[in-house]
């Protein structure tokens, strides 16, 4: 069919080339050259800052799976991202649902209010959240003791057993507006013929939801469930703020676990370039991995 | 939006007002947190820790003070400015360039270029950061705001890229035809015909750029690690935690300099960021 051939094709296309050029030369500056660079640096044994690197083949991978720190941290990643996400997808959808309704004249005004900590820095959020689970006088602990909830503070961010669950619930605090905007999105694409349609079959209440509407939004779900596990595993700024991975380690999910094998921290430990990058390229696998499965299992539900 | 989805009738006055005030107290709760700062940043420290009580006595402005030129707020929030509003040019630039012959044009290598970006996406941040780091050095911008902003355009998420392919894929053949009639060449149909039209998508993309530049914390955190005069906001209060820890006004007011701008673009500007934030699933 191609009568020209691919230098003539290619030539035609000049300028196409060269408007693909500077998005191109930005992200393999900042995205391909880097994530190349941390495969190399992994094989390393380097601080990061002195001339003195070393290739060591792979004895930061070997010396990374025998470190029950990392495995740890590779762990609650996890039970951060299943804890999390399910409550935001449930939660998100039943708000969706209510603020859908364009008789509920306050609608927009609740949207806005349950999306405004998406536009709040990340940091920031962290951090005031610190002076909120304060166990000295902090408004959450007076809150309770004052609604007679608790006798006494508690060390939200202080004790390792409430650390993470605290942890999760700012993240979905803070997140959630999106979650809901995303449910918005797929709620306002069942037609109103559907519905009308359903209605002089008889179908109401949960019925309608179960057999109707459910069916429409499911597509939905599965990319709103990958979005937001992906986003799960990324919580670096939010908990580097809020407890730095404390205390004793025990909200320390994997990034916090590379910035700090990776930088001089408080720990005292020395920088290691090298295994911070070993550590974070088996991390980005692993997250590889699971995507891949979310991605073959949404393929499979479409094409039902 | 219709009506399909109404269980809430508005003759069942008590259904319709149960669930009006619900929401109501389910919104002061969740505002709390932001409106707690936004009351402490005005209080004495000894009143920040007295009650829940969002008012406070008197206004305490030279917290304000404090923060903006005892610790430096001033001077991170110009360099967030400037970072934030040069990315946004390099970003909407460059996505829109690519953006444009992927939604428009075939040509051989498309595909390829495709699968990358694609590819791209789900990459983890946490472990590419200490290259661009290392690349910034090699590049000698690593100790001013100029390496800063083009390494937060760089990381540019590749929804732009797609809301951007998406929307010019729409515009019809025959403006451009028109315009080739005409005797404009390639770059001028983009600048003087098909940009234009893109509007809304340039709008959408300016303002996730502007959350995303604004807010980042991971990339200039590292960056500015050895040189505090370059800091962002963000890595500016985390700093002041770590310096300055006793002082909570100082700090709940550093943080109501860093939240309080986006807050107020966003409420003046809602529609984009919706329009933005739904693209990742509508697309």
């Amino acid at each position: 069919m191609n009568k020209k051939s691919l230098t003539q094709q290619m030539y035609e296309a000049r300028w196409c080339y060269l408007f693909v050029l500077p998005c191109s030369i930005l992200t393999g500056m900042f995205v391909l050259y880097p994530i190349g660079m941390s495969w190399y640096f992994s094989l390393l044994d380097w601080s990061g800052f002195t001339k003195d690197a070393k290739f060591i083949g792979l004895q930061n991978y070997a010396e990374a799976i025998n470190d029950p720190f990392f495995w740890n941290a590779f762990y609650r990643s996890f039970i951060f991202m299943f804890g999390t996400v399910p409550v935001k997808i449930i939660l998100g959808f039943i708000i969706a649902v209510f603020l859908n309704n364009q008789v509920l004249k306050l609608s927009p005004f609740f949207r806005t209010i349950i999306f405004m900590p998406v536009v709040t820095a990340i940091a920031i959020i962290g951090i005031v959240m610190t002076f909120i689970f304060s166990p000295f006088n902090g408004p959450a602990n007076k809150f309770l003791m004052a609604t007679n909830l608790t006798s006494g503070p508690i060390d939200f961010l202080g004790n390792p057993d409430t650390v993470l669950p605290t942890v999760m619930g700012v993240y979905v605090w803070k997140w959630l507006g999106i979650t809901m905007m995303y449910w918005l999105a797929a709620l306002q694409t069942v037609p109103q013929d559907v519905y009308d349609a359903a209605k002089i079959d008889g179908a109401q209440g949960y019925r309608l939801w179960i057999h109707i509407i459910l069916p429409i939004v499911l597509p939905f779900a599965i990319v709103i469930i990958l979005v937001e596990a992906v986003s799960a595993l990324n919580v670096f700024p939010l908990i580097e703020t809020m407890t730095a991975g404390g205390p004793f380690f025990s909200s320390e999910v994997m990034e916090v676990y590379i910035f700090r094998t990776a930088f001089v921290t408080d720990a005292g430990t020395m920088p290691r370039l090298g295994y911070a990058c070993a550590a974070g390229v088996f991390w980005g696998v692993a997250v590889l991995f699971i995507t891949a499965l979310q991605g073959f299992w949404m393929r499979r539900t479409r094409r039902i | 939006m219709s009506k399909y989805l109404n269980f809430i009738a508005e003759k069942n006055q008590l259904r319709y007002l149960t669930i009006t005030v619900f929401f109501l107290i389910f919104s002061f709760f969740w505002i709390y947190p932001l409106l707690w700062v936004l009351s402490a940043s005005l209080k004495t420290d000894f009143e920040i820790w007295g009650g829940l009580g969002l008012i406070p006595d008197k206004l305490i402005w030279e917290n304000f003070e404090r923060a903006w030129f005892g610790a430096n707020m001033g001077r991170y929030f110009f360099n967030t400015l400037i970072i934030t509003i040069v990315s946004v040019v390099i970003v909407v630039i460059t996505t829109g360039m690519f953006g444009y012959v992927i939604g428009r044009y075939s040509f051989p290598g498309k595909k390829i270029l495709i699968g990358i970006l694609i590819a791209t996406i789900f990459i983890p941040q946490g472990y590419t950061i200490i290259p661009v780091f290392d690349l910034l050095t090699d590049l000698k911008v690593s100790k001013n705001l100029i390496g800063l902003t083009i390494a937060t355009a760089g990381h540019t998420p590749v929804i732009y890229i797609l809301l951007f392919a998406g929307y010019f894929s729409r515009i019809p053949v025959e403006l451009e035809e028109a315009a080739k009639m005409d005797g404009a060449g390639f770059i001028r149909t983009f600048i003087m015909i098909m940009l234009p039209l893109t509007k809304p998508v340039v709008a959408t993309v300016s303002i996730l750029q502007v959350l995303h530049a604004w807010n980042d914390f991971l990339l200039p955190v590292v960056i500015t690690l050895g040189n505090p005069d370059i800091r962002t906001l963000s890595v500016g209060v985390y700093a002041f935690k770590g310096e300055y820890f006793v002082d909570w006004s100082g700090m709940a007011a550093a943080s109501v300099i860093t939240i309080l701008p986006i807050i107020i673009l966003f409420l003046f500007m809602q529609k984009y960021f919706v329009e933005g934030v739904q693209g990742a699933v509508k697309g």
